[in-house]
């Protein structure tokens, strides 16, 4: 019984999971949809998929009623009839599907619309992952954890070896020596190390819609990169005229009023690649968001010699977004392009004009399987 | 079947023998009571099987479809949640099949159980049941081995698209149909030829080929009595021919359709499998009120006046108050059904019935009337024996019923932008209650033609009673009717006064005023 339920139920999923792919640029444009749920879990709220009949428009139907009130009184809420006990209601419903989605499914579905290519990891193999897997047997434990075959078949023994076990009449009767129960055994697994280090210009000319752009970004390509390497940390930098380390929370929510020296980030950035993330071991991945304005080209060209000389040696891929505004003037791009080219192999370049090029974006940045 | 689920031990189905102690308790006083049951086996369940069952719509096994997963997601995470909870189920078979809850304590279990019983002697006893098959069991588990060898053989998508099709026009089936006289071949040669005469007679078939003689003794001549009598047969055939098929407007579109679309075999079967389990459901739609309101009155006589223990009140109040909860917006079935089967039970033992009871306008005397008759413990059986929900409504929904539940009509406001409560006349409750239970609330749509505009293309009639379709589901729908068809498809409907005929026709939806 409970076989073809499952099956159906992952059918169903996979149906749901299809819709979402579908539906991805508007999932990632509209980036508050997402909920999230616990660590590792989203919930995605997506219009209940229905089989279709002839019905009555919602808004003709009215019904039935009971209870107090004048005529003209409100009845708020819907006029459809819940679900009562008995018979499964096959009803059509009105309400919105809510779908529960691991980030790791939600990553496999980004990477199979965009078509990403899997991360060839460089350096070595040197975060210890444990696991825990209930594999093992003991013969202490809390009851919820009882082994029953094996308890029985302890018994069965004890007692056949003790000759009071008689076929006939086969009672068994475990004694506390007999009891066994589940238990769990580590897993200690190498894996590879990966960093995200953000780096955000809080500027006045970054507004608040050009951040809520950069955060709904910084979400799938977290979700990508976790998706690719099991321990990932983050890193975050904001910068105007200088720069700082911050948290996630920080990060988004600052605003400041000065000026933009870039390099104040890049060399920030470079000092925390130093000091905590050996290059040998992990993977580095940079990402700057800003809307292109740099205080002057002295800095500018200060930037460049920053990126080539002491970032590209030492990370995976450098990646620039620039998100744009009416008040930037969005030169920092050009220069960049001007310096790497459009087709540098770990300098990956994107302009994100509104929340509409979000997702090609995305596809700029990890499209190239760095 | 469940039962061979499991054998022993914590996975065992089989009641404990503390709960088959009640079982027989509660049988015993429903027998006592004059209940007709068939054989009713209980079988234990936790909130996960509860929840699969009841997406499979009472049935251990169904045909594989995604449908069936939406629906156990989303009781299971309702269970999860601590929104909704099962605590019965039961499936019209013989024997027949309940399931109880293993978490629910034991009160509840002797209230589901006198429940139960309730509706085991509905399904056996009452007329609109009377057809179906008792043995669904077997048939669903066969549906499903069916459905499964197609998949094997042509594909599971493949399949699963054409049952999602044929679900989508499972409602339109006439729940009325296995109770209607079958016509015999000869009355159907009859109509036929009457209708042929109908029409000659109406002028539409003059004597075609008769040429214009005035000197009548060349007749035999000009117009050759051989050739005549040639050109009226053909006139006939034709007629014959053009005749509308079907002849009637049919409510049946599911057989229309299995008799005259171009399916295939595999196609075919699926189709009669829906067709076939529609029909074995609609009952249960059709007596949804009278059905739960019979249990719950049982329920609630059996416990009260017997099985209930004093330490056991509180909780059987509690739950029992949850059941008959009434909210705005909705009817619930539970509470009107058992109300109104009580007012019935009163109105018969006290003799408010009748000629002489409505005739009566000394308001006084009408409120004190009892002619202490007590028939109102045969009357209700009879009511139960012989009605649905819409006869049920109809013929004992009285107006001091619904001002006594507090009943009223609302609708949506276009002006407020929401639902208000419009009106507590009774003839407007009444009328807008057996309209919501006359066909589920459904759009009443016929077959009307099979070959429309004699170009093979499908005419539905949507019989218009006031509400237009919802234009977006009505081309959904029609998407798979026209899978099913594989050719255009048309639906005569009104919008806003209009008459108005939808066409789909390759994946093009087009309306056109008529």
């Amino acid at each position: 019984m409970t076989y073809s339920i499952r099956r159906d139920h992952s059918r169903f999923r996979s149906i749901v999971k299809g819709k979402i792919k579908q539906d991805l640029k508007k999932y990632v444009t509209n980036g508050e949809m997402i909920g999230r749920k616990g660590k590792d879990q989203v919930t995605i709220p997506m219009p209940q998929i229905d089989i279709p009949h002839f019905r009555f428009g919602d808004k003709e139907k009215g019904g039935v009623g009971q209870g107090d009130g004048e005529p003209g009184d409100p009845i708020g809420g819907q006029g459809e009839p819940q679900p009562g006990e008995g018979e499964a209601g096959n009803q059509a419903g009105e309400h919105t599907l809510e779908v529960d989605l691991t980030l790791q499914e939600l990553a496999e579905i980004l990477g199979e619309q965009l078509e990403l290519p899997r991360i060839e990891p460089k350096g070595q193999k040197t975060l210890k992952s444990k696991t825990e897997k209930y594999t093992g047997i003991a013969n202490q434990g809390p009851n919820s954890l009882r082994h029953f075959k094996r308890t029985f078949r302890e018994t069965l023994r004890r007692q056949i070896s003790a000759g009071v076990y008689n076929p006939e009449k086969p009672v068994l009767i475990p004694i506390k020596s007999d009891m066994r129960y589940r238990s769990w055994k580590t897993d200690i697994r190498h894996e590879n190390n990966a960093v995200i280090i953000y780096m955000m210009d809080v500027s006045g000319s970054m507004g608040d819609e050009q951040k809520e752009i950069v955060r709904t970004e910084t979400f799938w390509i977290d979700t990508w990169l976790r998706s690719q390497y099991k321990g990932i940390e983050t890193r975050y930098i904001i910068h105007d005229a200088s720069a700082r380390e911050v948290d996630e929370d920080t990060f988004f929510k600052t605003r400041e009023s000065g000026g933009t020296l870039i390099s104040s980030a890049y060399r920030l950035c470079e000092k925390i690649i130093d000091t905590d993330y050996a290059p040998s071991d992990w993977n580095i991945y940079p990402f700057h968001f800003s809307d292109g304005d740099n205080w002057s080209g002295e800095d500018t060209k200060i930037c460049l010699d920053l990126v080539e000389q002491k970032l590209l040696p030492r990370i995976n891929a450098f990646c620039y977004g620039q998100v744009e505004s009416r008040y930037g003037s969005g030169q920092f791009y050009k220069d960049l392009k001007e310096k790497f080219g459009n087709d540098h192999a770990s300098v990956l370049l994107s302009r994100i004009e509104n929340k509409e090029g979000i997702l090609q974006s995305i596809k700029d940045f990890l499209g190239k399987g760095k | 079947m469940a039962s061979r689920l499991g054998t022993s031990g914590i996975q065992s189905t089989e009641l404990t023998p503390e709960l088959a102690q009640l079982r027989d308790e509660i049988q015993g006083h429903a027998l006592s009571y004059g209940l007709d049951f068939f054989e009713t086996i209980f079988e234990m369940v936790d909130y996960d099987q509860i929840s699969s069952l009841a997406a499979f719509g009472g049935f251990p096994v169904r045909y594989p479809h995604w449908r069936f997963g939406m629906e156990y997601d989303q009781l299971s995470k309702g269970y999860e949640w601590g929104l909704q909870k099962i605590y019965e189920m039961v499936i019209n078979t013989d024997p027949s099949y309940a399931y109880l809850m293993k978490s629910n304590n034991l009160v509840d279990q002797k209230m589901v159980m006198a429940h139960v019983y309730g509706h085991v002697d509905f399904f056996k006893n009452n007329y609109w049941f009377s057809k179906t098959n008792r043995k669904m069991l077997d048939a669903m588990a066969n549906h499903a081995v069916r459905i499964r060898d197609y998949m094997d053989h042509y594909g599971q998508d493949l399949v699963e698209n054409f049952i999602d099709h044929c679900l989508a026009i499972e409602n339109l089936i006439d729940p009325y149909l296995p109770f209607s006289p079958k016509k015999s071949r000869s009355q159907e040669k009859e109509e036929e030829n009457t209708e042929i005469q109908r029409r000659k007679e109406g002028g539409v078939l003059p004597e075609r080929g008769r040429l214009k003689n005035d000197r009548q003794y060349m007749d035999q001549y000009i117009n050759p009595p051989a050739f005549i009598a040639e050109q009226k047969q053909r006139v006939m055939d034709q007629a014959k021919q053009s005749r509308r098929d079907p002849a009637e407007p049919q409510k049946d579109v599911l057989a229309y359709l299995l008799q005259n679309a171009p399916l295939e075999d595999w196609q075919h079967d699926v189709l009669a499998i829906i067709r076939d389990e529609a029909y074995y459901f609609s009952p249960q739609w059709q007596t949804k009120i009278m059905n739960e309101g019979w249990a719950s009155y049982w329920h609630s006589r059996i416990m009260t006046e017997r099985a209930l223990k004093d330490s056991e009140i509180i909780d059987f109040a509690d739950h029992h108050s949850g059941t008959m909860a009434t909210g705005p917006g909705r009817v619930n079935p539970y509470k009107i059904g058992i109300e109104l089967f009580r007012d019935i039970e009163d109105r018969w033992n006290r003799g408010r019935f009748g000629k002489e009871f409505d005739e009566c306008d000394n308001m006084v005397e009408k409120a004190q009337w009892d002619k202490k008759m007590g028939l109102g413990r045969k009357k209700i059986f009879e009511v139960r024996q012989v009605c649905n929900d819409v006869t049920f409504i109809d013929e004992y929904l009285t107006e001091e019923f619904v001002e006594r539940q507090n009943m009223y009509t609302y609708a949506f406001n276009k002006r407020t932008n929401q639902y208000e409560i419009v009106d507590r006349d009774f003839k407007k409750v009444k009328e807008k209650l057996l309209f919501q239970i006359a066909n589920r609330g459904q759009p009443l749509i016929f077959i009307t033609d099979g070959n429309y505009q004699n170009k093979g293309e499908l005419l539905l009639w949507h019989k218009h009673q006031g509400l237009d379709l919802d234009a977006k589901w009505t081309k959904e729908t029609m998407r798979a009717l026209e899978a099913v068809w594989q050719r255009p498809v048309n639906i005569e409907t009104e919008v806003e006064n209009q008459k108005k005929i939808f066409t789909y026709s390759a994946g093009e939806f087009t309306e056109k005023q008529v």
